[in-house]
């Protein structure tokens, strides 16, 4: 969700010779109402923080959990949620890549079909996360995962349950906005020129994608990818019912295991604890690696951001 | 999240680069082919996902079965209590099962508009200060800093406003219950402030810098510039972003069912334990039997959603991109 700049707001400061008592007013409410929404964030990062530095430790992050999960480490809830995110990333990112290839470099912009996917995609975005787990459970697990079972497995329950493979598609097609959007602006933004000269030296249509556009749109690609990481390892109710365990003895090793996760992890300590003050430093912890991992994500992706954006004005 | 291109250029390129095109051969073709049809993907989804979250709904519909338990219109009507009075009550575990969903639409209802009457006023205004007067410098340490606050997952968020907010209202407020709309409401105002943020922000950007200047030049104030002129004209996109952020809000599920309470009470308290449709889903989902009338209606509530956050979205989307065809700024 990103406008190009526009040089409005300096323009505007430059014209404008007399400051009155309404127009001091009026920049101070509006800035206070940045300095709450600033605060909002500041406010969760540094209680988080604040709470869970003490319980983060290295045994924390690398040990199973003991004692009916008042002690010990969320190693496995890790584990899970960085399996389950890069088989999301592994669905989600070629098929968003395409698309964006589509919307920029073949469909014509009177196409319907290509205005009909733009649509999906904007509304994709905007489903629900609860419907998804319902359209996991009964799209992939009930219908997909059970059809496998009935055709190649004679029946047996296989793929026809929760598990790691329906939960990461369940999260691909939920990210699957993400990462269009970002390929999407990152394509449009390389030079026509580029293009042109690509396909005056006699390169094919498909030569100049793949190895003139691609490359250039490189960062906006990893971008998207990253914040789809980011979202798809924060999300809880699309697994809620497609694949995710609050407590397994065994690390998940096969597409059809169940796992865990750490988003899960606060929703189930949190929810379901029948002793809120004994778990209530585990919960800060798993908080605040959750946070962790989605805020680094983020950091990364806005750093690219801007650095890729600062590079193509420089080279304009 | 939109998707916004930019239109005079696609126009512009397209017709030329479909004149150089070189009639490439099989692989060419192939993995022309393979583009296309992955492109798809995101039309499937969306056909997929109304499919099938109907399907598990149909049996509301079409089972005599189910209809011993629940019909779709006894879902909506009132039932009588003993003397005779309406009552609306969701009891789907009681041993007469109970599936009136007023007291789940009121309860999201309720923790949305709290949502939006703290989260609206805030982020309009703060994006009246990144577009009209903070400086590009300020605006690349604020935009980034309410993407942050979007990153954060709203399991995150409501595991705050259990453990902290919760404790703040009920200090400030003396309410008897410590969790309840109230409290949802303020968590889920952190979830929709920076979509709210950006759509209006990109609304106020996409006024022409012409109509500044030309208020500016007949004497009014940077204010009266802001209040009179950008801030109308920029209405439709402002509209736009409450309309999508109420469409964020009612489809939120982590932040409500942690920190509501999920009583399904029907009553417009603020102060008492409250239950959402998405609560409901999440809850009672795992514990039910597959195929009873239970799941039936479970779907049959995800299929509202799924249709009313559509066409929320649908009409948010298409305000903007009037507003942008109107002022002549597609972008």
């Amino acid at each position: 969700m990103t406008a190009v700049a526009g040089p409005a707001a300096v323009g505007a400061r430059k014209l404008v010779g007399t400051t009155r008592r309404g127009d001091r007013a009026l920049a101070l409410l509006t800035a206070a109402a940045v300095g709450v929404i600033l605060a909002m964030l500041a406010i969760i990062v540094v209680d988080v923080i604040a709470g869970g530095t003490r319980t983060l430790s290295w045994e924390f992050v690398t040990a199973d959990p003991r004692d009916g999960m008042t002690a010990g480490g969320i190693f496995p809830a890790i584990f899970g949620t960085l399996v389950l995110t890069l088989l999301m990333t592994v669905a989600a990112v070629p098929a968003g890549v395409a698309t964006a290839i589509y919307l920029t470099e073949y469909a014509s912009m009177q196409s319907p079909l290509a205005r009909l996917v733009r649509v999906c995609v904007a509304n994709l975005a905007g489903v629900p996360s609860i419907v998804f787990g319902l359209f996991g459970l009964g799209f992939f697990i009930s219908t997909v995962g059970r059809g496998i079972d009935q055709v190649v497995y004679g029946g047996q329950g296989v793929y026809g349950k929760p598990c790691l493979l329906w939960s990461s598609l369940t999260l691909a097609i939920l990210t699957l906005p993400v990462v269009v959007v970002a390929t999407e602006e990152a394509i449009l933004a390389v030079p026509r020129e580029l293009r042109e000269a690509s396909l005056a030296l006699g390169a094919t249509r498909l030569q100049t994608i793949a190895r003139v556009v691609l490359p250039e749109a490189l960062g906006g690609i990893l971008t998207g990818t990253i914040l789809a990481v980011s979202r798809g390892g924060g999300e809880v109710a699309p697994i809620l019912f497609t694949g995710v365990a609050y407590y397994l003895p065994h690390l998940p090793t096969k597409l059809n295991d169940q796992f865990m996760n750490l988003g899960y992890h606060v929703y189930v300590l949190a929810t379901q604890s029948p002793d809120v003050d004994r778990t209530k430093p585990l919960l800060y912890g798993t908080a605040l690696v959750l946070l962790i991992l989605t805020f680094l994500l983020n950091l990364i992706a806005i750093w690219i951001r801007s650095r890729s954006r600062k590079s193509s004005r420089a080279s304009m | 999240m939109t998707t916004r291109v930019s239109t005079h250029e696609a126009i512009d390129r397209e017709p030329r680069s479909r004149s150089l095109r070189h009639t490439g051969g099989w692989g060419e073709r192939t993995a022309e082919v393979a583009i296309r049809v992955v492109a798809l993907v995101s039309i499937a989804a969306i056909l997929l996902i109304l499919l099938f979250v109907g399907k598990e709904a149909l049996p509301l519909l079409t089972s005599s079965e189910v209809h011993k338990e629940v019909t779709l219109g006894g879902m909506f009507a009132p039932l009588r209590d003993a003397s005779g009075d309406a009552l609306y009550a969701w009891q789907p575990v009681s041993e007469v099962p109970k599936y009136n969903v007023f007291p789940l639409i009121v309860g999201s209802l309720k923790v949305t508009v709290v949502a939006l009457v703290l989260a609206v006023p805030i982020s309009v205004a703060a994006a009246v200060f990144v577009s009209e007067y903070a400086g590009p410098r300020m605006r690349e340490v604020v935009k980034p800093a309410i993407e942050l606050l979007a990153g954060i997952p709203s399991v995150v968020v409501g595991f705050f406003a259990l453990i902290v907010m919760a404790t703040w209202v009920q200090t400030l407020f003396g309410t008897e219950h410590r969790l309840n709309a109230l409290v949802a409401g303020v968590g889920l105002a952190f979830a929709i402030c920076p979509i709210v943020f950006s759509v209006s922000e990109d609304a106020l950007r996409a006024v022409p810098r012409a109509y500044r200047e030309a208020a500016l030049a007949m004497g009014s104030t940077r204010a009266q510039t802001v209040v009179r002129v950008v801030v109308p004209a920029a209405a439709p996109g402002i509209a736009a972003s409450i309309v999508l952020g109420f469409g964020r809000a009612i489809g939120e599920t982590m932040i409500v069912v942690i920190a509501s309470g999920n009583a399904a009470l029907l009553d417009a308290s603020l102060d008492r334990s409250t239950r959402t449709i998405t609560a409901t889903i999440a809850q009672e989902l795992g514990e039910v039997v597959v195929g009873s009338p239970h799941y039936d209606v479970l779907f049959a509530l995800g299929a509202m959603l799924f249709i009313a956050t559509f066409v929320i979205n649908f009409f948010g989307e298409r305000i903007v991109h009037g507003m942008r065809r109107k002022l002549g700024t597609v972008s």
